[in-house]
Order: C-alpha cells, then structure tokens, then sequence
C-alpha cells in the first residue's frame, strides 16, 4: 500500500508531495497502449505535472493531455487556489503537456509563461492565438518564487527541439521533461514503490532519445554537476531512490560503444547486400575487396539475409560509412532493403558516407531508389550508384572493385575535389 | 557571363555556374545530400548551411527570412531553393 492517498473522501483527484513544497497534480492514463503511432505500452503510461511553491508565488511545470485535464484540474486545486499561480513553466510542447494549458491560463490569467527560446515559434502553432504573453528562458536563466526558485537548463532535441529542464536548487529537485521518463503508468508513483519499470525505461530511451544521442551528452554536461536528491519526468515513475543511476545509464546508452574499440585514425565501412541469384552478391565482395585497399577502412560485409534488423542497426549507428547492395525486383529493391532502411530513423544518420549498387535484370530501379532514401537520411553520396545488368563480366568487377575503393579513399578524406561545368549537368 | 563556384561540402564536388543559377538547380544533379520539399521557399526542408561565400549569394527575401525563422535556422543557413549563385566562391553543405 502507498503512503499517500491519490483521491479524497469524496473520491476527487489530489495532489501528492513530493515535498513540503513540490506536489505531483498529474494524470494516469492506464488504458493507452500506443503513443505517438511509434511506441507500445504494455500499461499505459501517465502525465507528469507538478506544482512548486514559494513564499512569494506558485509555479506550475507542465500540464496534461487535453482528454486527462479534469483530473489535474481537480488535483491543482487541492493544493493551491489560481489566483496565486504566478508562472507557468512548459518544458516542451508536446501535446501530452500542453494539452491542458490554454484552459489554465484562462483561469490563471496573471500566470507569466516560460518557454524555451526555441519554443517560441511552436507556441503559436500550438495555441492558435496571436497574443501570447511567455518570456523565453536559456540556461542559467532564473524565476523567484521567494524562498523557492526555477533554474533553467537548455537541452535541445531530447526529444523536441524545444526541450529544457528546470531545476529547483532549495529542493534539489530536477522537472527534465521527458528525458529521465517512460510510458509506465503505477499509481504508487515513486520508483521505489512501482513495480519493474526497467524495460520500458530502456525502450522510451532507445525509441525517443536514441536519435539525439549528442544532444543527451550535452544535456548530461549540464544535469551532472546538479546536486540531486528527485528527478520528476513527466512520464512514468518519479525517480526519488538513487536519481543517479538512472543518469549514468543515460550516458552509459548515449555513449559509442564500437567506437572504443578503434584507434583514431580508424574508420567503419559497412556493406550490405541482399542477393537472388548471387550477382549482387558478387558486386558485393568486389566492393568489399576494393575498398580494404585502403589503410586504416575497417571494412565489414553482411548479407541481410542472414540477419535479425534490430543488430545491424546498432552496428550501422556506430559506423562511418554504409554501403548497400540490392537487386531490383518488380521496379523496386526487394523489402528486406526497405525493412532496413525504415528501420534507421531511431538513429543519427547524418553526415555518414552512403552508397548504393546492384545488380537488375529489366530496368534496375532499386539502386536509385535507395540513394534517395539515404539522402533523405541526410547520408552524403558522393558516388552515383552503381548498376550491373544480371551477370557482372569481369570488366564490371573490376569497376565494383574500383567503386569501393573510391567510396573508402572518400571515407578516410583521400578523394580528390571534382570540379564540374554547370553545362555538363545532365 | 559572370561565374561563380559552387562547392557542396558533403560530396567534396565543385561545379562553375553561370550567375543566377540556384542552389537547387545544382545540387540534385551531382548528388549532394541537400533535400528538397516543396521546392518553392516555403517548407525549409532544403535548409543548408553556407560556410564560405555567404555575401557571394542572394540576400534572402522577405519571405525566405521568415521561414528561417520558422525553422530555428542557425544564422550561416539559406534555403538551397531560393539562394542564387552571384559570383566568386560559394561553399554549402546541408545543414
């Protein structure tokens, strides 16, 4: 049994504390088994917001889901009465915490609004009204609630691009948004009171915060110097038992792991390729063959068909460069390709080495195809596609062999600038 | 005619256009890794990031500087659609 009652007598919602001067006003949502299309919840998962009190003002951090507003309407006024609301914190705009904030600005109209300063422009897109009244805040920016305060902390992309935190030093108390979250709804609340939250806090880390990896690193330079003694997300388990460990393990998964196993001057090339009758296949090992020419290229080729996705997207994560070979079938690469290629957007792919070939029988659409995805991945391919009509002769082997060794002399930065006319553009 | 070059970082590929020419009309062709949406100034898919030449390109219009904006552009980025080569040295990668 919780130390703590989540309903009155009546059976109205309430706040928790956290603390003297901290209350939890959020929402359960228990029935929710897919967020955002991308997520799976075995559980539900709940809706964070919390109320920070001062001797000279009340700060409300994050709100709910517009459909769980009546619940931390109810639980906001068993612990303070609107009128001394004086600001509003949103530490991203995300409709699951904002959902409720047009309706409490109405019944606290004096609240002054803080935002990040990269919120500013989603505000109106999410409010729909063109005077809005917010101050946006950076880091080191702070509010005085009196013998309370709001210290800000600008952390971008974790998971939207208007992401920040607030810390509140005389609590030792971080509000980190999402980060430090998951989808995991227990009314006992605290982590040391819930049941076994492991698994789902890892999976909303590697489906949410997996592709901002750089920006987690950056975020940790800053949360890591805090003295902590709670971290309250607005998803899952409030985190009051060890904090830290959950901070180490977000740099533990934040931090490249192949890369360590690498002198510097290394680089990573990956090939794969699917293969029907072996001609790519054999396009494949020529590639392989030409680009270990090259000093310091580590170079790894796999066939897909050999393999589970979920593994070679860690591996294509801590690459350099990526090579895919695939067949045209029916106008299109095979889905093996796409499988893979759809399965990429939980990572950094930006600024990677790409290139694409293939072996066709009709009319060889796949390659082409497939380098427009990686450039819609933001790879950079910087060598056109390479495509064999059916059976590569030996003179096309050697061009196979020729195309890896260009791709990883580009890699390792050894490709001469081409200078091209603008009149001989097809 | 005035030329100008244009080199797209990511590809390590230089190509001399006439002046006048846009970002777009070059990139496409030789592979770079500037992604384009709506093609017309309006989305900020094709942001880039210029790192040399950046007074050697059409100042960004009225509208093109809104978009930016929009799309919490660092202060080196154009859009590849709208951006038109003047003369001299040009150097963009995507943003």
């Amino acid at each position: 049994m919780s130390a703590f009652a989540l309903e009155n007598t009546e059976g109205k919602p309430v706040a928790v504390a956290l603390s003297e001067r901290v209350h939890w006003v959020g929402a359960f949502d228990p029935d929710l088994r897919t967020f955002d299309i991308i997520l799976k919840t075995a559980n539900g998962t709940s809706y964070n917001a919390y109320v920070v009190r001062g001797n000279a003002g009340v700060a409300i951090i994050d709100t709910v889901k517009e459909e769980f507003a009546d619940e931390f309407f109810a639980r906001l006024e068993s612990i303070a009465d609107y009128s001394e609301i004086t600001v509003i914190v949103l530490n991203h705009l995300e409709p699951d915490h904002t959902g409720a904030l047009p309706e409490l600005m109405k019944r606290a109209p004096q609240a002054q609004l803080y935002i990040s300063q990269k919120a500013q422009s989603m505000l109106k897109g999410l409010l729909k009204q063109d005077e809005i009244s917010f101050i946006p805040v950076l880091t080191g920016d702070t509010v005085s609630l009196g013998d309370r305060s709001l210290y800000f902390l600008h952390t971008p992309y974790l998971h939207w691009p208007d992401t920040q935190c607030t810390y509140v030093p005389e609590e030792k108390t971080l509000f980190s948004g999402d980060v430090f979250g998951c989808h995991f709804c227990d009314k006992r609340l605290f982590n040391n009171e819930t049941g076994d939250f492991r698994f789902s806090f890892e999976y909303y880390y590697a489906h949410i915060m997996r592709p901002f990896k750089e920006y987690v690193l950056r975020a940790l330079e800053l949360i890591e110097p805090l003295p902590l003694k709670l971290i309250a997300p607005t998803h899952g388990p409030i985190l009051r038992d060890r904090p830290e460990r959950y901070i180490q393990r977000y740099r533990q998964l934040s931090s490249p792991g192949l890369h360590s196993e690498l002198s510097p001057n290394q680089k990573t090339l990956l090939i794969f390729y699917i293969s029907s009758y072996g001609n790519t296949r054999r396009m494949a090992e020529a590639i392989y063959k030409g680009a270990m020419q090259v000093q310091d290229v580590r170079v790894s080729l796999y066939d897909l068909e050999g393999g589970e996705v979920s593994p070679f997207v860690d591996l294509i994560e801590d690459a350099d460069g990526l090579i895919l070979g695939t067949p045209t079938i029916n106008g299109d690469a095979p889905k093996p390709i796409w499988d893979l290629l759809s399965s990429l957007t939980v990572v950094n792919l930006k600024s990677k080495l790409g290139g694409v070939f293939g072996s066709y029988g009709w009319t060889g659409e796949g390659v082409r195809l497939v380098e427009d995805r990686l450039r819609g991945l933001k790879l950079r391919v910087p060598i056109p596609g390479l495509r064999v009509k059916l059976i590569p002769t030996v003179d096309e082997i050697m061009e196979c062999e020729a195309f890896g060794l260009e791709l990883a002399q580009e890699l390792m930065g050894l490709r001469e600038n081409k200078i091209i006319n603008f009149a001989d553009l097809a | 005619m005035a030329k100008a070059t244009i080199t797209f970082e990511d590809i390590n590929v230089t190509v001399t256009v006439p002046a006048g020419t846009r970002v777009i009309e070059v990139s496409e062709k030789v592979g770079s890794a500037i992604t384009y949406g709506c093609r017309e100034g309006d989305c900020g898919t094709c942001l880039m990031k210029v790192t040399d030449g950046w007074n050697n390109l059409t100042e960004p219009s009225v509208l093109e500087d809104k978009v930016l904006r929009d799309n919490m552009a660092g202060k080196h980025n154009r859009l590849a659609c709208q951006a038109q080569a003047l003369g001299g040295k040009i150097c963009v990668k995507p943003a």
